[in-house]
């Protein structure tokens, strides 16, 4: 396929979004049963929120410069019944308005206790509020990834790896800049955020070489036999039936060289994966804010490098119709 | 539940992109508007087409066959672009089975081109919203046209009557080995294509001599070779 950057920015920059949110409401719910020391409503929760929402945004701004018609968007909600695409479009929004919530309360304090557990836990508006969005963020996650999912015959993507790894990859970016956000305002859970973005990272790059693995074994269903229906062994186009380009030439085909694919490969197993977590750990040895910085930083852009490669590997059926200019 | 549908026969496509340049024609001077062609005349000319005819060879040298390859919309009865539509743009009608896409309502997020495996969908770069064959659906109910004229504009073109609508079709593709195109991805396409045939001319002696000549049916001189000349050759009646 195409890799198209609004699409790739939309991806990333809401993995990023979900994975900082995530990795709040984690600290939250550890500090609720005094894993972790409490922070501060105002500077810690509704700022980390702020810049979650300010990701989510740019992401969702990104996402109309995908569309012919940006000013009829608001019709994709209609078919949520059966489209994983009008799922995404209605959750995202959800996530962000939820999450707005979550953060003013936070802001303004108004904490009203909505449950007390039996053993004393006040389970305030907040906590309620970060479950709802808890769950509207793995929600997001599984629409955005089933998006791809689901096109049975794109072959590379129609697997559970999709899920999984957009889950992965979206919170080890989150993680990663929460480290960042708490060594600038909350150091003493610097090491618990970075922590599980080594962990979450890890299990991103298990995932995303499984799928390498998998793709790379995959024989595909359909032949240009198939295709016309002809049984012979030795088919060759001679004609696409046009001398000049079509959607058709452009949409489904990356463009480029078998080698820069590979060189992307590298670089983003190394730039998403490997660089961020040595960063991450000699950030946190160190304390330096500044290598946790460039560690989210770093695997922005191998994220970026992997959804592009993500895109460019899916092979569609539709190409064995256009092989040959004549 | 009717479902409309063409047969393709590759039996006797020639190839002469009649159906492509009449489709081009019909529906480009529509009311849905024009099918965009940017630089036609440029040195990267692109333009939007429910239609092509594509060539393949089939064989290696000298035991070759020449397969033009006629390919549009197949109108699935199953057609996985129309749930993944986010608007309702891309719908199948119920009374027809033909798959269309509501122009108005298309956002252009290209997502149903994605999910057709046959590449039957094309962006049109300048209204920016996904297009398909019709199966010309503004002239096969059209009143006002001769009975004999709707059909769909490829069909009326082609000089070999290669493609078939209508009626004949379903006889079409059960005598005569209609298949689908990417079976393994069970989306069941409507149209069928025809495969090519062996023509064979099966000649009896009687048609090559006449029958009613009297020196061959008498019997009382011998039998001419076929070289000698018959009747006709030597009077003038």
């Amino acid at each position: 396929m195409h890799p198209a950057f609004s699409v790739i920015f939309l991806t990333t920059l809401i993995g990023v979004g979900q994975g900082l949110f995530l990795a709040l409401f984690t600290a939250q719910s550890y500090a609720l049963f005094d894993l972790l020391p409490k922070q501060d409503g105002q500077s810690f929760y509704a700022t980390g929120t702020l810049i979650a929402l300010l990701f989510l945004a740019a992401g969702l701004f990104a996402s109309f410069f995908h569309l012919g018609h940006p000013e009829r968007a608001w019709r994709s909600a209609t078919k949520w019944r059966t489209s994983w695409l009008s799922r995404e479009v209605i959750v995202l929004p959800a996530f962000m308005g939820t999450l707005l919530l979550y953060g003013l309360a936070h802001l303004s304090g108004w904490k009203p206790v909505l449950v007390t557990l039996p053993s004393g836990l006040a389970i305030d508006v907040t906590v309620g509020l970060g479950v709802v969005a808890w769950l509207l963020a793995f929600t997001l996650f599984v629409c955005t990834a089933m998006i791809y999912a689901c096109l049975r015959f794109l072959r590379e993507w129609h697997t559970p790896l999709t899920v999984i790894n957009y889950i992965l990859l979206g919170g080890a970016s989150g993680f990663t800049l929460a480290a960042f956000f708490a060594a600038c305002a909350a150091p003493a859970l610097t090491g618990f955020f970075g922590g599980w973005a080594v962990i979450i990272t890890s299990l991103g790059l298990i995932g995303r070489v499984a799928s390498l693995l998998r793709n790379a074994r995959l024989k595909p269903k359909s032949t240009l036999q198939t295709a016309i229906g002809i049984k012979h062994p030795r088919i060759v186009q001679k004609s696409q039936g046009f001398m000049g380009g079509s959607f058709n030439t452009r949409e489904f085909f990356h463009g480029k060289t078998p080698a820069l694919l590979r060189s992307v490969k590298w670089l983003f197993l190394i730039g998403a994966f490997a660089l961020p977590v040595v960063l991450l750990a000699i950030g946190m040895a160190t304390a330096s804010t500044m290598l946790l910085l460039l560690a989210f930083a770093v695997q922005y852009v191998g994220l970026m490098a992997e959804r592009w490669f993500f895109f460019a590997q899916a092979n569609h059926p539709q190409n064995l119709y256009y092989q040959s200019i004549a | 539940m009717t479902q409309l549908a063409l047969v393709i026969d590759l039996n006797v496509c020639v190839g002469c992109h009649a159906c492509v340049t009449s489709c081009k024609e019909w529906n480009t001077s529509g009311p849905a508007g024009t099918m965009a062609d940017e630089r036609p005349y440029g040195a990267d000319p692109t333009g939007t087409f429910f239609n092509r005819v594509q060539t393949f060879e089939v064989g290696e040298f000298p035991n070759t066959e020449t397969v033009h390859f006629p390919k549009s919309c197949l109108h699935c009865e199953d057609p996985p672009c129309v749930p993944v539509c986010p608007t309702g743009a891309s719908y199948k009608r119920k009374e027809d089975g033909i798959v269309l896409v509501d122009y108005d309502k298309c956002i252009g997020c290209k997502y149903c081109s994605w999910a057709c495996p046959y590449g039957a969908r094309e962006l049109d770069e300048k209204q920016q919203v996904m297009k398909k064959c019709t199966l010309c659906v503004d002239r096969i109910y059209d009143q006002a046209l001769p009975e004999t004229e709707r059909k769909p504009a490829c069909v009326m073109a082609c000089p070999t009557s290669a493609r078939d609508p209508g009626s004949v079709v379903s006889k079409a593709i059960r005598e005569n080995g209609g298949y689908l195109l990417m079976p393994e991805w069970g989306t069941q396409p409507a149209n069928h294509y025809l495969p090519r045939r062996k023509t064979r001319l099966k000649i009896h002696d009687d048609e090559l001599e006449r029958a009613d000549n009297p020196l061959k049916i008498d019997s009382q001189l011998p039998k001419p070779g076929m070289a000698e000349p018959s009747l006709d050759d030597v009077t003038s009646w």
